[in-house]
């Protein structure tokens, strides 16, 4: 092996890390999951949701950025992170304007999946139901920002793909998922087989014509929990 | 278009080299000739710099002086920070609504005037003030606004009340040893010069300076850290973004001895090895640009800047000034770094730290304009005499920008240690009933603890202190501070974004007299998520107008809590009223 390794400390367990990689990624090789939304492999992680936060060494920081060092401790299936988790999930249901039973991502939304992880029940926030902007001007893609949590992945996805089809607009509360192109999707060069089109977790960005192929029922997550695929990898304590 | 549009923008861009990291400067430039970036413009931009349009939009979409529709030939910013609001801001902003006959937020019919709102401008010790296109106006009574007006009219903004950067009133009421006192020019740098950079660093240590923005970070530790981190070039930054509701500090430095943090600045190049420097002003401190321009040209003309500074071979320094565009997060050093790279300023992850990875991701290090006036002073004095001044672990004197209820506001330099107490007396504020030491991102105190002391080890502060008289609605001016967070979010994390809009939420919901203890708790629990759980300092810190007045003024919130389990968020009947009239129904009284 070229990198050396290091020992970091999850939740009491001794886990090896390769140098060069996250806290996030370094579990999940390890089999430990850490809830996470805008995280996608592959992609420089951006940071957005926070919902990866972690204590480490006793301080709060997002794993999905921060490097392993030698035996580093960080706690992760905590009561108080969890708490804290949901409570940013529920942030953004009420910020959006998501109603899972109509909506083609249902069973397939990682938002969805994960609130449902993190043992949400309602959304105790006030919802601010703001309407915001749905683009179907592309042939294979529409965006119904209504289900948008700006995590950047498509963002990130595109610019990974050597083109710059998405980027951010405005700021605050007001901030949205924007395309390079004056009139929407269609004068951009996004194609439906980018992995852009492909990179969103909620039912924002999507494939037109596909949505429900697969019946309720029988999606991702409507069988195994968000995150199963990690921890079956190699059960960890 | 326009087609002059894209002239004007090709001509820009061509000025700036076609450089696509001097977006800022682009946009900047584009905006105060055409008073909007349209879609249009931005394309514009895009296709002269050969970026993409998505990545003009974002940047210029960021930031608070940028206007995506054509607004006034003038556009009249009126401050509403706290202060401002405190001092008689609403019959200001009435007077000139109905003077101009527009609501804030609209543009005259004649395309003259637009009527805008803007956060605190660094003049809370002379408000209520306004931008008027870049120019301050400070001291503004209702009486006033009709020549104001007038004046903006007729093109005289020289007139009327109007004035330029010598009438800001400069109100440095008590000058101290180290920043406000008179020094030579180039002093430092010599002696600086005349040891090796190491030393300069040590010497640093041994007057235990720390960062004056409010963190404290040795500066020792920071320029150490930079000058050892590997990189094609180093960089020195001076953060001149102070946004912090209720600071102006820097304002008065910039005024009174900008060469004193040129000289500091210069200083930090030879220690941590950088070739070039950027002051970041705040656009909101435009009136000060020319004289600050000004000052560095004679720098440069006494051999203090440019090649071999001082005479010293090898060693080349240069500063330039990069102005900001209305946006507080870029007060945080990685947001500032990002908008000086001509991107929207939303900071960035840590680690890397801006010593490591900062400007174009090469070692950079970024300090407050006090920090580095200090970093001047220890060389010419000596780290012995600067850290006799002060506490044990915070040396030297700190700069207070005072505003509220007092009858002296303005710029103190003090020695760390002070009391609130002392404070108090010394700017004749008589009935505090509470003092906000640090802004809104730092805390609310109450008369038991004005016996504490303004320093790192009690209360640290950037500077900012207002003090709020004993017929203040405190909660009130909480919620102000709440919406402040609210419009300053960049937006980037999702606890921040979110989670500030929603602490307004519940916390106006208890103000109005419909919370109940169950809100409460909620209130607690958004506020904590949103401290622990955000990206940056900004997120981290904007609960603290609520976290600190619950801990510290915990009756205020008491009194105004129902007894009630349960009040809805909403009004049922308000809410339902457009579906009674459309169908014609009358609504049933519910009990909820």
């Amino acid at each position: 092996m070229s990198k050396n390794t290091v020992n970091i400390i999850i939740d009491g367990v001794e886990i090896e890390a390769q140098e060069g990689q996250t806290i996030l990624q370094a579990a999940d090789d390890a089999g430990v999951y850490i809830p996470r939304l805008c995280y996608l492999k592959g992609l420089i992680p951006g940071g957005h949701c926070r919902v990866c936060t972690v204590k480490v060494n006793g301080r709060p920081a997002s794993s999905c950025t921060f490097p392993v060092s030698e035996g580093l401790v960080i706690e992760n299936d905590t009561e108080e992170l969890t708490t804290l988790r949901r409570t940013v999930v529920e942030m953004l249901f009420a910020e959006g304007n998501h109603v899972c039973p109509a909506c083609e991502a249902s069973g397939n939304c990682e938002l969805q999946a994960m609130a449902y992880r993190l043992g949400m029940l309602a959304v105790t926030l006030p919802f601010l139901r703001k309407p915001r902007e749905l683009d179907a001007t592309h042939p294979d893609v529409f965006i119904d920002r209504d289900r948008c949590i700006l995590c950047g992945r498509c963002a990130r996805a595109s610019e990974a793909e050597g083109k710059r089809v998405f980027g951010f607009e405005g700021r605050g509360i007001n901030k949205r998922i924007a395309v390079d192109g004056e009139h929407g999707l269609k004068e951009t060069d996004l194609k439906a087989a980018d992995r852009a089109a492909r990179a969103c977790p909620t039912g924002c960005l999507r494939l037109k014509r596909i949505g429900w192929k697969v019946p309720v029922g029988q999606r991702q997550y409507d069988t195994t929990p968000i995150g199963s695929d990690i921890e079956q990898k190699q059960p960890v304590g | 278009m326009s087609d002059d549009y894209r002239k004007v923008v090709q001509e820009i861009v061509a000025k700036f080299g076609k450089d696509r990291k001097r977006l800022m400067d682009i946009a900047r430039a584009v905006h105060a000739k055409t008073g909007h970036i349209s879609e249009e413009i931005v394309g514009a931009i895009a296709d002269a710099l050969g970026c993409h349009r998505v990545e003009v939009r974002d940047m210029t979409s960021f930031y608070a002086f940028f206007s995506r529709e054509p607004k006034g030939a003038t556009t009249i910013r009126l401050c509403n920070a706290v202060v401002e609001r405190m001092k008689g801001m609403d019959a200001v902003a009435n007077a000139f609504e109905e003077t101009l006959g527009i609501r804030f937020g609209e543009t005259t019919p004649d395309g003259l005037i637009s009527l805008e709102y803007t956060p605190c401008i660094g003049m809370s010790d002379q408000a209520p003030a306004a931008l008027v296109n870049g120019k301050v106006l400070t001291n503004i009574r209702p009486e006033d606004v009709k020549s104001i007006v007038d004046a903006v009219r007729s093109g005289k903004l020289h007139d009327g009340g109007i004035v330029s950067v010598k009438s800001v009133e400069s109100n440095l009421q008590q000058a101290g040893p180290v920043i406000f006192a008179p020094f030579e020019r180039g002093a430092g740098i010599r002696k600086a010069l005349s040891m090796s950079p190491e030393d300069v660093i040590n010497e640093m240590n041994k007057a235990r300076v720390r960062g004056r923005g409010g963190a404290g970070f040795p500066l020792a530790m920071k320029w150490s850290f930079c000058r050892k981190a590997e990189g094609e070039a180093h960089y020195v930054v001076c953060n001149g973004d102070e946004g912090e509701p209720g600071t102006f500090k820097d304002r008065v430095i910039l005024t009174e001895c900008p060469d004193l943090m040129f000289e500091g600045m210069t200083i930090a190049g030879y220690a941590v090895g950088a070739k070039q420097g950027f002051f970041y002003l705040r656009g909101e401190y435009e009136y000060l640009l020319p004289y600050l321009e000004q000052v560095l040209a004679k720098r440069r003309r006494m051999g203090l800047l440019g090649e071999n500074v001082c005479g010293a071979e090898g060693f080349d320094f240069d500063i330039r000034i990069q102005m900001g565009a209305g946006a507080y997060i870029c007060g945080e050093e990685s947001a500032l770094i990002e908008s000086l790279e001509g991107k929207r300023g939303a900071p960035r992850d840590r680690p890397p730290f801006p010593v490591q990875k900062g400007y174009l991701d090469r070692p950079t290090s970024v300090n407050n304009v006090e920090t580095l006036c200090c970093a001047a002073r220890i060389m010419e004095h000596g780290a012995e005499w600067f850290s006799s001044m002060g506490t044990k672990d915070s040396t030297g004197t700190k700069l207070l920008s005072i505003s509220g209820d007092c009858q002296a506001p303005g710029v103190y330099e003090v020695e760390y240690g002070i009391t609130v107490e002392k404070v108090l007396e010394m700017v004749g504020a008589t009935d505090a009933q509470a003092v906000q030491i640090g802004g809104p991102s730092g805390q609310c105190i109450a008369p038991k603890d004005f016996g504490r002391s303004i320093c790192f080890e009690d209360l640290p502060t950037g500077g900012s202190t207002i003090i709020f008289g004993k017929d203040r609605d405190l909660l009130a001016c909480m919620e102000s501070f709440l919406e402040f967070f609210v419009e300053e979010s960049c937006g980037w994390c999702a606890p921040c974004r979110a989670g500030t809009t929603f602490l307004k939420m519940q916390f106006e919901k208890l103000l109005q007299g419909r919370g109940t203890r169950e809100d409460l708790k909620k209130l607690e629990e958004t506020a904590n998520t949103v401290k622990f759980m955000s990206r940056c300092g900004l997120g981290q810190t904007a609960p603290n107008p609520v976290l600190t007045t619950l801990r510290n003024f915990p009756a205020l919130y008491e009194a105004r809590i129902q007894p009630d389990d349960f009040i809805p968020a909403f009004d049922l009947k308000e809410a339902l009223k457009e579906a009674c009239s459309i169908t014609g129904q009358k609504p049933h009284d519910v009990e909820v």
